[in-house]
């Protein structure tokens, strides 16, 4: 009996490991070593190549009163324009709109991908494409606040806050730890944790439900169970991808406006 | 059972992954995708998208605009309308009090001037009146004189010779005659 559920198990790998998340590539098939050309890759091509069609094809010919196409393109950036960029950083948030808006479009379908149905993984949950986010809104912002307040004013201005001389030994270095060492690490962490851990979880309810079916025909109705909490969870995902993305977006556009700030 | 799991797994998966450690062709190719999506979105299709919204800003502050200004001309217009109203509507009662005061004096110049012919007629038929009783006054009296003198002469049977002594007897007589006649008549 043990030793036929192991077989089962072995079928059906439970529990879900890390391994789990590098499939073998596609080109060339079936490599464990190569990363050039996997299932991530190819849907981070397919999100690229998606988004640029998408928007192409429904501004190809604007006009003054939009057709439906027009008007969701235009409603995607007259979202980030005016409730993330304008919004926090007033004006000047015209000039940051289409970056944010390509940040927030990218990773909104990147991580979409997490409940297509056979994707049903997002290239987020590898921290490669969240640290290149990461790193591009910490350069962005530290250059933005070098070029509004004058190089290393920026440093001076970013580190030094108006409080007594004493407590500057102590609040300088939490200053430079959180604002410069601390931010790209969070970001990427934050994003690349949450889209993990949602396939994840998925996985563990898919597979849990198949290895309690192989271990014992009686745990059917548990199997059930578990996969109806799957469908549930597909829904708490796409929540928290939907979330991430405006978070991501929030917190670029929230260091710039630090950047950009005159007082502290 | 489970370690055994995870030894299968790892014999299939060679090298075994830290989640946490980017791997680096990764990094290359989402680069390399991000940069292509940055420039298209942000040369091809924001730009633009902020070009329509400025378009369309002004289209709708150049109707509210237009709008406003018809608004106001219409409205001039309406003042312009009433004030020629008014004014037409003064003229009107003016022009109304006029023709009645002019018909009043018109009514009052027809009535004095028929007064006046009604007048005139009845002194010119008084005057005619006068006259012919005059002249019949008068050619009553050669007759009657002649009549009497012939009825006289008839009378007499005798023609009188002498006229002028019998026309002074006449004249006498009929003088007497209408001295007691007008005293008569008068009284």
């Amino acid at each position: 009996m043990i030793g036929q559920s192991l077989v089962l198990a072995s079928e059906v790998p439970f529990p879900p490991s890390v391994e789990d998340f590098y499939l073998p590539s596609i080109v060339p098939w079936n490599a464990h070593d190569s990363y050039w050309f996997t299932k991530i890759t190819a849907l981070l091509w397919v999100s690229v190549a998606a988004i640029i069609i998408f928007f192409l094809v429904s501004y190809r010919k604007p006009q003054l009163v939009p057709t439906k196409k027009q008007w969701l393109a235009e409603s995607i950036y007259g979202f980030v324009r005016n409730n993330i960029a304008v919004d926090m950083l007033g004006k000047r948030g015209v000039n940051f709109a289409p970056y944010l808006t390509t940040l927030f479009v990218f990773i909104l379908v990147m991580n979409f991908w997490a409940i297509v149905p056979l994707a049903q993984i997002s290239p987020n949950s590898h921290i490669a494409f969240p640290a290149i986010l990461a790193v591009i809104s910490y350069v962005m912002f530290i250059y933005i606040g070098m070029k509004h307040h004058g190089g290393l004013k920026y440093f001076k201005h970013a580190l030094i806050p108006p409080a007594p001389w004493f407590i500057l030994p102590l609040l300088i270095p939490i200053e430079f730890f959180s604002t410069f060492l601390v931010r790209p690490f969070s970001l990427a962490v934050r994003l690349f944790a949450n889209m993990f851990a949602g396939h994840m979880l998925l996985l563990v309810f898919t597979l849990g439900g198949f290895a309690m079916l192989n271990a014992n025909i009686w745990f059917a109705p548990f199997s059930l169970v578990s996969w109806v909490m799957t469908i549930a969870l597909t829904f708490l995902e796409f929540l928290v991808i939907c979330l991430q993305a405006y978070v991501f977006t929030v917190l670029t556009a929230s260091y710039v406006q630090g950047a950009l700030a005159d007082e502290h | 059972m489970i370690t055994e799991v995870l030894t299968i797994a790892a014999e299939e998966g060679a090298t075994e992954h830290n989640p946490i450690i980017p791997l680096w062709q990764e990094i290359v190719v989402g680069t390399i995708a991000f940069v292509i999506l940055c420039a298209v979105l942000m040369k091809f299709v924001f730009p633009m998208m902020e070009k329509t919204f400025a378009a369309r800003v002004d289209a709708i502050e150049g109707g509210i605009k237009r709008a406003e200004t018809a608004q106001a001309e219409a409205n001039q217009l309406l003042e312009q309308y009433k004030a020629q109203l008014a004014e037409a509507r003064t003229e009107a009662a003016r022009i109304r009090d006029e023709a009645r005061a002019d018909a009043e004096g018109i009514r009052q110049d027809i009535l004095a001037k028929a007064r006046e012919e009604s007048d005139r007629i009845i002194g010119a038929g008084q005057e005619q009146l006068t006259t012919q009783r005059e002249s019949i006054v008068r050619e009553l009296r050669s007759e009657i004189g002649t009549l009497a003198v012939d009825l006289a002469g008839r009378i007499v049977g005798e023609a009188l010779a002498d006229e002028a002594r019998s026309r002074g007897t006449v004249d006498r007589f009929i003088n007497e005659l209408g001295a007691t006649g007008s005293a008569g008549g008068r009284r």
